[in-house]
């Protein structure tokens, strides 16, 4: 039965510790060097702009004339295009984004396209961060409560520690590159978790469906089995997804980028996580045949 | 689970094109529409403005509870209750009495009682009082009395917001409550919304007050248009909400723009009779707090109309106009966020969104065939199937779509094959010990079963949580993701499996390969 496929069990061990030191390290990250916040979370105002003849050293020089406080100025796309953020100092919504544009057009000597223009006030920007928190916490909690309807309470907790591991280490990545985390990445991460999920419930499935088979087994040899059984599903729909997402990433304009990038780390996280965190996860909480033998006729179809 | 009877795949296939036929609804021709519905655009994919306000109810209560004072002292006086170091505090009254058990009586009479009504959808009165010391008691509203504040004056702010933007004449304007105390409103197609903010920006209260170096009502020092400092009796002759019409106009004789009104009766007699008791003197026309001029009264005018000029550009006098003719906002509006998205960044962002759909479209479909030949090839029918009754469902529901919508139809392509990758997986197994391929392919679709359905709920609860907190463009991507969800389970389960019954069971042979 096991010939011709790969002994993952010999690896969760090495998986595990490397998972171990990702994790831990994206919690330093994100605890001392902290994430990039957009303005969706941060408050302030960003332009993008196309003008044919400046640079950005020139924008910024007149933001900074203008005393708005801290300024960033960045090509965006293609030559010509500039992403302006600008720090939000106090509420003053009514007028800061006509005086910012008013004071570039009447200072650079081009013609200024204002291609997007955005303001969000602190108030809403901490509210739009409190959503988003809540909301990530609540899909985690409802996947929890599922799994845990359908499944053991080892494998609600054995799912929810993937789905931790894919959320800290995603967001790790992005504290290392110190990418923005705007609103879009919210989405980003959920439909992470949401994939994730997935991902490990196709496993689980299947665990669960082989500990009722082969109760001679331990749950090393079912989870390895398991895995092996599930490997051509997991690659190729973790490859289809990709091709999607990397379509997305290469031709989806810069707005999208960011999302894209997200849902591509979280995918491979997602993936990996489902294969080396959540299946060993169920051996360190001794699942075994026994363990569904309270809620069997439920379980079986 | 290979077997379809005839009234089933009739089902199938009529549940399918009636929900896909919907599509083609977007490629009717603009003038000759036979049923209107299509998907939106979203505000980043056509451009436009965003906007949303925030009612600042504070001033209000505070001006609410000033309001109260002279009734209050007035109820006092009638009922003999002695009364001391009357003050304003902010949003309350602070006074000393001798008798509050009398006091607590009147306060909260429930007959005529006319300086604190009782609030009947709320069961409570508006105002409330509690002790702060022996004799002094604190007067202030009570928390039903702050919400019908809060709910008139919202409920009026958008009444007027809407009235103005409808006068400055943009396209499909959305304007709809958030919360208690916010307005949300989208301008598609708008450019530049700074006219816009710049009008709503303005409460526009507009008073006449005469100037007077002193007065009963008292003074205040106001800047006139020519930077004079004016002396302006705090008693309000006649204000804004007389006002029934205002236009803006070129003087005759010196091409200056003017805005010239009309009054209602009313309006007209105060102002009359203001104006014929106080010949030579000069009449200051308020706006929000500040001198929009002051010129001197040279006659009586009676005919109910009159003329306001100020130096003003033909634009301003055209924007006063239109803020007199719409009436003061109860409060002032922040701007509390603001997106606007040109047109041309819109029209690259479908270009790349469709480009990217188009393209990951293929690499699934390629990719798919590689893997599975035949079968590839029914996974491929169901997924644009599944592709045409997402569109039909967004269209049915005139969806809005934004740019994190594509990407979500995107994803979904990506991750719809999923449900028929698990089934044929599921069924290659089965063909490794099972001899009848029927069999094989029945089993198959049996076991996977659960293992779907378990798969697309966690993605859906994702999306759902994801809906109920996204706002906007992410809330977009929140529907395209959860109705895709849908459209592939129905697809795959019966749309491909009755393509794949068709396949095996009319291949009598054992040569099928997956």
């Amino acid at each position: 039965m096991m010939n011709n496929k790969y002994n993952f069990s010999s690896k969760f061990k090495i998986a595990n510790i490397f998972s171990l030191v990702l994790f831990v390290a994206s919690v330093l990250f994100i605890l001392f060097k902290g994430l990039n916040y957009g303005i969706d979370f941060k408050g302030g105002t960003l332009i993008e702009l196309r003008a044919n003849n400046t640079k950005a050293s020139e924008i910024r020089t007149v933001l900074n004339n203008m005393n708005v406080g801290d300024v960033n100025v960045k090509k965006f796309g293609q030559e010509g295009d500039f992403l302006i953020k600008v720090e939000q100092k106090e509420n003053d919504g009514n007028k800061i984004t006509s005086q910012i544009k008013e004071n570039l057009s009447d200072n650079l000597n081009t013609k200024i396209n204002f291609r997007r223009v955005e303001n969000v006030g602190p108030k809403i920007s901490s509210e739009l961060l409190q959503s988003g928190i809540i909301a990530i916490s609540l899909s985690l909690a409802a996947m929890l409560f599922y799994i845990w309807i359908r499944f053991e309470w080892q494998f609600s907790i054995g799912s929810i520690i993937a789905l931790f591991h894919d959320v800290v280490i995603t967001l790790g990545i992005f504290s290392v590159l110190s990418l923005e985390i705007n609103l879009s990445i919210i989405a980003a991460v959920l439909t992470i978790v949401g994939y994730s999920m997935n991902d490990t419930v196709v496993i689980y499935d299947r665990i669960r469906e082989n500990l009722n088979k082969y109760n001679r087994l331990n749950i090393s040899e079912i989870a390895d089995l398991s895995i092996n059984d599930t490997l051509a599903r997991t690659i190729i729909t973790s490859v289809t997804t990709l091709l999607a997402l990397l379509s997305i990433f290469i031709l989806g304009g810069e707005i999208l980028r960011g999302f894209s990038f997200a849902m591509i780390l979280g995918v491979i996280i997602g993936t990996y996580s489902s294969i080396f965190v959540a299946s060993p996860m169920l051996k360190f909480l001794k699942v075994t045949f026994k363990t569904l033998e309270k809620e069997e006729e439920k379980i079986v179809p | 689970m290979l077997n379809f009877s005839k009234i089933n795949t009739l089902i199938i296939y009529l549940i399918f094109f009636s929900v896909a036929i919907f599509s083609s609804l977007n490629f009717q021709n603009k003038d000759k529409k036979y049923i209107d519905k299509k998907i939106n655009l979203g505000l980043d994919l056509q451009g436009g403005s965003y906007l949303l306000l925030e009612i600042n109810s504070d001033s209000l209560i505070q001006e609410k509870i000033q309001d109260k004072l002279i009734p209050i002292k007035k109820i006092l006086k009638e009922n003999n209750i002695e009364y001391s170091n009357f003050k304003i505090n902010k949003q309350s009254l602070l006074v000393e009495i001798n008798d509050i058990e009398k006091f607590d009586l009147i306060f909260y009479s429930r007959k005529d009682n006319l300086i604190n009504p009782y609030i009947d959808n709320y069961r409570s009165f508006e105002l409330s009082y509690k002790k702060k010391n022996k004799n002094q008691i604190e007067i202030n509203f009570s928390k039903f009395g702050l919400l019908t504040i809060n709910n008139s004056a919202i409920k009026q702010s958008i009444e007027i917001v809407r009235r103005r933007i409808d006068d400055v004449g943009t396209k499909e304007p959305t304007i709809l409550q958030r919360g208690e105390k916010r307005i949300l409103i989208e301008l598609p197609g708008l450019k530049d919304p700074e006219r816009i903010k710049s009008i709503l920006g303005k409460t526009a209260k507009l008073n006449f007050r005469l100037v007077s170096e002193n007065d009963e009502f008292g003074i205040d020092k106001l800047i006139s248009e020519n930077d004079e400092e004016l002396n302006v009796s705090k008693r309000i002759i006649m204000s804004g909400e007389n006002l029934i019409d205002a236009q803006p106009n070129i003087n005759n004789q010196n091409n200056e723009p003017t805005v010239s009104f009309t009054l209602d009766r009313l309006g007209a007699q105060k102002f009359g009779r203001a104006t014929t008791d106080n010949i030579g003197k000069r009449l200051a026309i308020v706006l929000d707090g500040s001198i929009v001029s002051a010129p001197s009264i040279n006659e009586a005018i009676t005919s109910g109309s009159g003329v306001i000029s100020g130096n003003f550009s033909f634009q301003e006098a055209t924007d006063l106009a239109l803020l007199l003719r719409s009436g003061a906002l109860p409060t002032p509006l922040l701007v509390v966020e603001e997106r606007t998205v040109g047109p041309d960044l819109g029209e690259d962002s479908i270009k790349s969104g469709t480009t990217s759909l188009i393209v990951g479209f293929i690499l699934v479909i390629l990719f798919m065939l590689y893997k599975y030949k035949i079968f590839g090839l029914i996974a491929n029918t169901a997924l644009i199937a599944n592709l045409l009754m997402l569109i039909g469902f967004l269209t049915i529901l005139e969806a809005t779509l934004t740019l994190p919508g594509i990407a979500g139809i995107i994803l979904t392509v990506g991750m719809a094959v999923d449900a028929n990758v698990l089934i044929f997986e599921r069924i290659k197994e089965e063909l490794k010990t099972e001899k009848s391929i029927i069999h094989a392919f029945d089993t198959g679709y049996r076991k996977a079963k659960i293992t779907v359905l378990d798969a697309n709920i966690t993605t859906l609860i994702a999306t759902i949580i994801l809906f109920a907190f996204g706002s906007g463009p992410v809330k977009g991507f929140a529907i395209t993701l959860g109705i895709g969800i849908i459209t592939t389970l129905f697809t795959a389960y019966f749309l491909a499996r009755h393509l794949s019954s068709l396949v095996v069971l009319n291949t009598k042979n054992k040569e099928i390969k997956i």
